[in-house]
């Protein structure tokens, strides 16, 4: 296999890696006012991501600078083209990494209410944006000869694009859902399983059609396969869900989210970002991809390293693998400093 | 304002502010682990209240830089696509190396050590900060591999069929002689940052009646911290001595512009301390002067000839201004702006120098367990650290200003490195939004320090003795958010 190939498909597992892990962060903060009953609650629910949901974005970190290494055209056209749906991610994830770390620090209710907005707000719309810009990528966009995207803001929100985004948010939510089912006790376990299931139904029927829609535009035999298997893993996650077997139930979102990824790859290879102008412009794993020897050089240390990413991050979920329940919160700090 | 003007101003803005909590949180994981290990080892209740108590400040900056980190990454495809086109095949290396070796294992240890009191065994629970540790510094060498790259470009070539840069030899951009002093100025400035921080907070509250029973703590607390203050800015002033040389090798040009030095001296260039000179910086009205030092700083003798400004605008000039379809050509002038460098160089020093000066004077009246009885001593304190971030800030501004109007030196003008689809309207967005959101955060963050610093180090509490994972009772949590 060429290895312009060989990194479109890390690229792939790193994105893969990104929506599997962050998007039950992006759940379990999303469904934040839905889940909880209480501030207690409240807690249980970040709880739960607490000790990891910092390692999980730096999936997206590595997936953006993999792109920059080994596709800089794709890299250079995607973030200078998306603009601003990436600034108000990055805004999102700003507010939403802060809300993790100072949401605990003052004891008074109107700080934690913002911060718990922040949380909110922070979760749905990268849930949301990220849909609508793979959901774009893989139709194509308007791209010059020059490698530049000619459109604008409102040519990536079409309605294949925004179907995109309701699929993320909503497969996203189920995904937090069945984490808070797995990773908490007491009631609030048993509501989020609920919780889940009827989400979940919303989320398979929107991302059928998405998947389906993606499946008549550029699909093939293969696509097919992956797509019906995602979908597959949604209903078998959900049957789990209602019979109580929590552990399946996440591990059929984690494989649907998974899935879903590798096949929207699979319809956009060997295009990383097709042009609607002339296809003669689009960008390809040939011409937008680094040298042979960059890439053999990030291939070494990719071989290298992400076994041993992959092992210490799996270990930490180990050690934290405890379920939380509302008497393990302990009382907030600085609640007896004034 | 064009799409350039803004975009560098983000440049400028959003970097120099990421900055500010870097330096500290590279240190403190060090000055950290440092601390929880002295207590694993001698199990003196004081080294593991100063552990946990610099590690919840730690926490606070920490946060900021982290998410601020973030736009970093995105910003260089956003405003500067092309930039991003031409060197991607060098540049994008360490960048994508960075996050796999050095973010993964900062996050995911930090995400251990904070909730991992009543999970790991305590020499393991200490271990990871240390691996945190070890990832700043993992992501400092990738980052400024890259850095070093573009004030220095070594192991490429220019691919006129593609009209890109291409990499040629990883290892020499791994060991580029501009990177082997980089590296060790800026991990010395962060230790100093943090060994002041350690200093300045512990000042303030050893001043504290409030505290006044723990004031044995912050004693101890301000000779490690002095310590660490002292012995990294020694190596902070040894590399940026090594630095000079080298720039004066490689960038010529950014020496001169350290000094305003137009015309070439060919021995013993002197050294102006302080100028009054017109705005433009041409033309000199006062000056307090140093004999010899520029030759000494730049060549490692009173003696070495340092080029001039003039001579050397004229020789960029010739050898890239011929051919305005190349990336390197300018229309404007092959010098940076001139009253930037010169002073943004005499901060860092002047701010350096007062920083390591306010530690070696409390380490000198806290000798041998002495009480020190001035009022100033917690003003002082606090000023520290603050002054020693604002030279690492004033630091990076005469390195990237001085480099203008290249963004890789020899090789790519700023100009040219623009993304050309980005409209008026998007970039001013972004700038704005981000300075917003950054003034509100800044404003955020120094509140919520302030709070913990007057509050204190917690009593001592025994953590819970553990294997890994926890205890099996069902106790509350050790730490939750």
């Amino acid at each position: 296999m060429e290895l312009t190939t060989v990194w479109f498909a890390l690229i792939a597992v790193l994105w893969v890696g990104y929506f599997c892990l962050e998007g039950f962060d992006f759940g379990v903060g999303m469904l934040l006012p839905v889940l909880a009953r209480d501030d207690t609650e409240r807690r249980v629910m970040i709880n739960t991501v607490g000790p990891v949901w910092d390692g999980n974005e730096v999936w997206v970190l590595v997936a953006g600078g993999a792109t920059f290494a080994a596709f800089p055209e794709w890299y250079a056209t995607l973030f200078s083209g998306f603009y601003l749906p990436l600034l108000l991610i990055l805004v999102a994830l700003i507010v939403r990494g802060l809300a993790f770390e100072y949401r605990h620090k003052r004891p008074d209710a109107t700080w934690q209410g913002r911060w718990d907005l922040a949380l909110i707000i922070g979760s749905v719309v990268p849930s949301l944006l990220w849909g609508v810009a793979f959901a774009n990528i893989v139709a194509g966009v308007p791209i010059g000869a020059d490698k530049e995207f000619t459109g604008s803001l409102l040519t990536l929100l079409n309605p294949f694009g925004l179907l995109g985004g309701l699929v993320t948010l909503s497969l996203f939510a189920t995904h937090g859902a069945m984490f808070v089912a797995l990773k908490t006790d007491g009631e609030i376990r048993h509501r989020a399983r609920d919780l889940a299931v009827r989400i979940g139904v919303v989320a398979a029927v929107l991302a059928v059609v998405f998947l389906l829609w993606t499946q008549l535009r550029t699909g093939t035999a293969l696509t097919a396969v992956v797509f019906a298997a995602a979908a597959a893993a949604l209903v078998a996650g959900l049957v789990s869900a209602r019979a109580g077997r929590e552990g399946w139930a996440f591990i059929g979102t984690f494989v649907t989210i998974a899935l879903a990824v590798v096949g929207l790859f699979l319809a956009l290879f060997p295009d990383v970002m097709p042009s609607t102008t002339d296809t003669a412009f689009s960008l390809t794993t040939t011409n937008a991809a680094a040298t042979a020897y960059t890439l053999k050089v990030m291939t070494w240390v990719a071989v290298v390293f992400t076994p041993i990413v992959l092992g210490y991050q799996a270990w930490t979920y180990w050690v934290f693998r405890k379920r939380i329940a509302v008497h393990h919160i302990p009382t907030p700090e600085l609640a007896d400093a004034r | 304002m064009d799409v350039l003007d803004i975009a560098r101003w983000q440049f400028g803005i959003i970097t120099v502010y990421h900055f500010l909590f870097v330096p500290l949180t590279i240190g403190l994981t060090a000055v950290i682990a440092g601390l929880e290990t002295a207590w694993v080892r001698t199990g003196k209740e004081d080294y593991l209240r100063l552990t946990k108590f610099f590690g919840k400040l730690f926490l606070i900056n920490f946060a900021i830089g982290v998410v601020t980190g973030i736009v970093q990454e995105f910003q260089f495809g956003m405003n500067w696509s092309d930039y991003s086109r031409f060197v991607g095949d060098i540049f994008g290396a360490p960048l994508a190396v960075e996050g796999l070796l050095a973010f993964f294992l900062e996050s995911t240890f930090l995400g251990l050590w904070i909730f991992g009191w009543d999970k790991l065994p305590r020499g393991l629970h200490a271990a990871t900060m240390w691996l945190v540790h070890l990832g700043t510094l993992a992501s400092s060498w990738f980052i400024l591999a890259a850095n070093s790259w573009m004030q220095h470009p070594v192991g490429y070539r220019y691919n006129p069929d593609t009209g890109r840069a291409e990499l040629t030899d990883f290892w020499a951009v791994m060991f580029n002689r501009v990177q082997l002093v980089t590296f060790p100025h800026v991990v010395m400035a962060a230790y100093m940052t943090a060994g002041a921080f350690l200093l300045g907070v512990s000042a303030y509250l050893y001043m504290k009646k409030k505290h006044e029973a723990d004031r044995p703590l912050y004693h101890r607390a301000i000779r490690i911290g002095a310590a660490v203050t002292l012995l990294a800015g020694l190596g902070v002033a040894i590399t940026g001595d090594l630095q000079g040389k080298v720039m004066t090798e490689v960038q010529p040009m950014k020496m001169a512009a350290a000094e305003g030095l137009y015309e070439t001296s060919s021995s013993c260039a002197p050294f102006s301390v302080f100028t009054v000179g017109t705005p433009d910086g041409k033309e000199e009205k006062f000056a307090v002067t140093v004999p010899c030092l520029l030759s000494f700083l730049g060549t490692g003798s009173v003696d070495g000839e340092v080029q001039g400004i003039n001579p050397l605008r004229e020789q960029y000039v010739a050898q890239y201004g011929d051919d305005p379809t190349t990336k390197a050509f300018t229309d404007g002038d092959y010098t940076p702006v001139i009253p930037v460098t010169y002073w943004s160089f005499r901060f860092m020093m002047g701010l350096g120098f007062f920083g390591a000066g306010g530690a070696a004077l409390i380490l000198w009246l806290t000798r041998r367990g002495r009480t020190p009885g001035v009022r100033w001593l917690g003003t002082l304190g606090l000023s520290l650290p603050i002054a020693i971030t604002l030279a690492s800030s004033w630091g990076w501004i005469f390195t990237e200003m001085g480099r203008q109007p290249w963004v890789v030196f020899g090789l790519m003008t700023t100009e040219s490195g623009v993304s050309p689809g980005v409209s008026t309207f998007e970039a001013a967005t972004s700038l704005i939004v981000l300075t917003l959101l950054y003034a509100v955060l800044a404003v955020i963050e120094v509140k919520l320090l302030v709070t913990y610093v007057k509050k204190g180090a917690e009593p001592f509490e025994e953590p819970p003795l553990v294997k890994v994972g926890g205890s099996d009772d069902d106790r509350p949590l050790t730490f939750a958010y």
